[in-house]
């Protein structure tokens, strides 16, 4: 029972998955695609709770921490880019 | 190191000393010095003389390379003792003459007498080896250092071009040699002369024997000019005279002759010898005595007279040969023209000196060698007049100088090669007189031409560059003492018949002199034969042909100069230039993508040739584990995302997709179970994306308009078969398991030997720390190489402002 409960919340979260690479793609303007790739690091992360359950192992947590600072940076530094027009701020001029 | 062994390393180490010798004693010519050596190493093979008369010989052997079977074996018999007497002999009074000869102050004598002495050394290697690689080391010594003299004034463009030619010729000839060495090496199993000579019959029938034949002739008709090889002989005559007369008259075209002499016993036995050596020398002879009369220069006619004489010789070493095919009395009359060849050798070597020292009398005491702008010097240089007489009517074959002698020696050998009743001689045998006959018909206008147009007639001395006038004495001696051995051999042959000729005779034709000895009498007169009627027609006739010349020269104008060798030479060369380029710039195109197109079709079309023939695909499913829904779904959006990257229409699509391969790749390693590998895969992936969107956002303005990817037959062939390669290997390869993993052993002794868990880690850094050591040391290369790029452009950026 448990077993075909993880594979339907994995099968939802790949069609949510589907759905966001959908607007990853077609997405008429770029925050709309970065807040996609952020919901898709996201769903990530679930997918791979949902796997460490079904493959009964405690060893992809860290992948699970490491997807959420890595989603975290790179929404960060997109939404800097879109702002600033670049991430790191040289300060070679002075 | 026996006193052989000294003899020929003499000159090499003189060679070494002469740049010394030069500035110390700066009041003496260098050639003095020089002199001493030729003059001591003749007086030493003279001391031979007697032993070698007995049919003694003497072999000192000195260890080279032992493991390869090289060893420095100097061999003396009858043959290697009279080429080493004509290089002393003539070396010694070439020195002599270049003393004269090479001005002290205008040129530079250390590199002529330097390349000179390496050159005399180098040829009495040559003639005194018994083994063939060292043979062969001395050979391309004598190449390189002619190579060198032809080239001596390098600021004419006439002597690079004349040495660049006899190098490629006698270089190919050489190279050809080496390899028809190895395989008489491969047939033998010794580098040994007279060992292999000793297994001749045994050899003839080895696969390799025509092999090796062909190879070594070709080495052996290039070094002696023998037609088509002949053309660098002309144009080695940019050379200064000396150099001429020494190497290019009465040595080192004559090793050629020595090659094929040296290793007769061998070859000789195969009825084809006899064919191509023949056949080969009588045609360049009459080519040679052709072409000399079409020539101005006076070295020219001496060129292509050089060429014919040395066709004569080769053709009577390979009617020679033919003694093999006889027994008894009628053998005896083919080993007549082996002990010919070797006499006219001899003769060769005298009047073709004396010849080319005339020569160069007269180019240097009047400015000119054309023999249009002479004449009528009869009165100002009566020596010379009187050398030159001498030597051009040796050269005719007129009575009673030595010339006579072995020409009619020559036609009584090809009149019994017409009699011949083998290898269809009897059909064709008759060419060789008839050739023979018209080549020295030739031969006769050519001498009358070079001596008469010369010295007789009317003087032109306006047309001189200098006035003319008789050389120096010490110009003279060497000349003197050439034409002075013309006329004694002339009358008196038979001082050379048994101390020298003989022992010659039996080192080229050893089993049958040692079963019947041959005694060589050469006499001035033995009666009303056909070869003296023939004499006496091509007198005649070459007479007729001489005092009528101008009305019949029209014929060298027949030939068109499209179709001559040296065109087909200079065409040939010119062809390799460009015909090379032209492949090279064909292919290396400097488009990368190309080189990518070759790299990998090359490497799929031969990993599939080989998987085919060696039938090497397997399909074995039986390790195989169940595929589930999971994998089938990420397989699924790895093959999309990957095709879609060749469809997508901006860059950014393509590095986004990218990204997408590598994500699920990671979700893959979650999957299989691998954690550390999923960890370190979304780390790298994120940042080498991000590293994409920097390359793609600094691209430059100018070429806004992205496109699509091309689309190319050639790179979906390509592309498909790589995939279809690797895939078939990697299936075949995962069937055929030979032995189990040794990962059994890491899961065992992971805790108990090395204190930890993780497996993966403690594989990295316990089990295999060394492969990590270095991929560390990659990381800190990339990321020093990085930051050196970036600094370096900004600091030249800064320096330029």
């Amino acid at each position: 029972m448990l077993n075909f409960m993880l594979q339907l919340a994995l099968l939802c979260i790949t069609i949510s998955m589907g759905i966001l690479v959908y607007r990853v793609i077609k997405g008429p303007s770029i925050p709309d695609r970065v807040v996609a790739l952020d919901a898709i690091g996201t769903n990530l992360i679930c997918m791979i709770a949902v796997l460490s359950i079904l493959l009964d192992t405690s060893m992809f947590l860290e992948v699970i921490l490491l997807i959420g600072i890595l989603s975290f940076t790179g929404t960060v530094a997109f939404s800097k880019f879109l702002e600033k027009g670049e991430i790191i701020e040289n300060e070679r001029d002075l | 190191m026996s006193m052989l062994h000294w003899s020929i390393l003499l000159p090499f180490i003189a060679a070494f000393c002469i740049p010394f010798t030069g500035k110390i004693a700066r009041k003496i010519h260098t050639g003095w010095f020089v002199l001493a050596i030729p003059v001591a190493i003749f007086i030493y093979l003279c001391t031979l003389l007697p032993k070698i008369k007995e049919h003694a010989t003497l072999l000192e052997s000195v260890s080279w390379i032992p493991s390869l079977d090289i060893s420095f074996d100097a061999y003396v018999d009858g043959l290697g003792l009279l080429f080493a007497m004509l290089i002393t002999g003539i070396g010694a009074l070439v020195t002599l003459y270049s003393i004269f000869y090479m001005n002290k102050e205008k040129e530079n004598l250390v590199n002529f007498y330097v390349f000179l002495l390496l050159f005399m050394g180098a040829m009495l290697g040559v003639v005194l080896s018994d083994n063939l690689i060292v043979l062969y080391t001395f050979w391309e010594f004598t190449s390189l250092s002619s190579f060198l003299l032809i080239g001596y004034w390098n600021n004419r463009k006439a002597s690079r071009y004349g040495a660049q030619k006899s190098l490629l010729i006698t270089f190919l000839g050489g190279l050809s040699m080496l390899g028809g060495f190895i395989a008489l090496y491969v047939m033998g199993d010794t580098f040994s002369i007279r060992e292999l000579i000793s297994m001749a019959p045994e050899l003839i029938q080895h696969p390799l024997f025509y092999f090796s034949m062909v190879l070594v002739l070709l080495g052996a008709f290039t070094k002696s000019a023998q037609f088509p090889f002949h053309i660098w002989l002309p144009d080695a005559m940019e050379a200064p005279t000396p150099v001429s007369a020494y190497l290019h008259s009465a040595t080192m075209v004559k090793a050629g002759i020595y090659l094929v002499a040296r290793l007769s016993p061998i070859f000789a036995l195969s009825a084809e010898w006899v064919w191509v050596v023949g056949l080969v020398g009588i045609i360049t002879l009459f080519w040679g005595s052709f072409n000399a009369i079409r020539q101005h220069d006076l070295k020219g006619i001496l060129a292509f007279s050089t060429i014919s004489q040395l066709g004569m010789i080769m053709s009577m070493l390979g009617m020679g040969a033919a003694a093999l095919h006889y027994t008894g009395d009628s053998s005896k009359v083919y080993m007549a023209a082996t002990a010919a060849a070797i006499f006219h050798l001899i003769n060769h070597a005298t009047f073709k000196g004396s010849l080319f020292m005339v020569v160069g009398i007269i180019d240097h005491e009047t400015g000119t060698r054309d023999i249009r702008k002479l004449g009528g010097l009869m009165t100002f240089m009566p020596i010379t007049f009187t050398i030159a007489a001498i030597g051009s009517f040796s050269m005719a074959g007129l009575p009673p100088f030595n010339g006579f002698l072995s020409k009619e020696m020559f036609f009584k050998s090809t009149l019994t090669m017409a009699n011949a009743d083998f290898l269809s001689l009897e059909t064709w045998g008759i060419l060789f007189p008839v050739i023979a006959w018209v080549a020295s018909v030739f031969t006769f206008v050519y001498c009358m031409i070079l001596f008469f147009k010369t010295f007789t007639g009317k003087a032109k001395l306006e047309q001189l560059p200098k006035k003319p006038h008789e050389a120096p004495i010490g110009m003279l001696i060497s000349p003197i003492i050439l034409v002075s051995l013309v006329i004694i051999w002339g009358l008196f042959p038979n001082m050379l018949a048994e101390t020298i000729i003989e022992p010659a005779v039996a080192a080229i034709q050893p089993v049958l002199y040692a079963a019947d000895p041959y005694h060589v009498h050469i006499s001035m007169w033995h009666g009303l034969q056909p070869e003296l009627w023939m004499t006496i027609g091509v007198v005649a006739l070459g007479f007729i042909l001489y005092k009528t010349y101008p009305n019949w020269t029209g014929i060298y104008k027949w030939m068109p100069t499209r179709y001559t060798l040296n065109n087909g030479y200079n065409k040939s060369l010119s062809w390799l230039d460009i015909g090379s380029n032209k492949l090279t710039r064909g292919y290396m195109n400097g488009n990368i993508r190309d080189y990518l197109i070759y790299i990998f079709g090359f490497t799929f079309i031969i990993l599939l040739y080989m998987m085919w023939r060696l039938d090497a695909f397997t399909l074995n499913t039986t390790s195989v584990t169940p595929i589930g829904i999971y994998e089938v779904i990420l397989a699924v959006i790895l093959v999309t995302a990957s095709i879609m990257i060749l469809f997508a229409k901006s860059r950014l699509t393509s590095i986004i997709l990218l990204g997408t391969v590598g994500y699920t790749v990671s979700l893959l390693f979650v999957l299989f179970r691998a954690p550390d590998l999923a960890l370190t895969q979304f780390v790298i992936e994120t940042v080498s994306t991000s590293l994409f969107l920097l390359c793609f956002y600094h691209l430059p303005k100018y070429k806004p308009k992205e496109k699509r990817v091309r689309f190319k037959v050639t790179n979906l062939i390509i592309a498909l078969g790589v995939g279809v390669t690797m895939t078939l290997l990697a299936l075949s390869s995962h069937s055929t398991k030979l032995f189990s993993s040794i990962s059994e052993y890491y899961k065992q002794v992971t805790y108990k030997e090395a204190g930890g868990e993780n497996m993966v880690n403690v594989i990295l850094v316990d089990f295999r720390g060394l492969d990590t050591m270095f991929e560390i040391t990659v990381l800190a290369i990339a990321a020093i190489g990085i930051y050196t790029m970036i600094k370096l452009r900004l600091e030249r950026k800064g320096g330029a402002e």
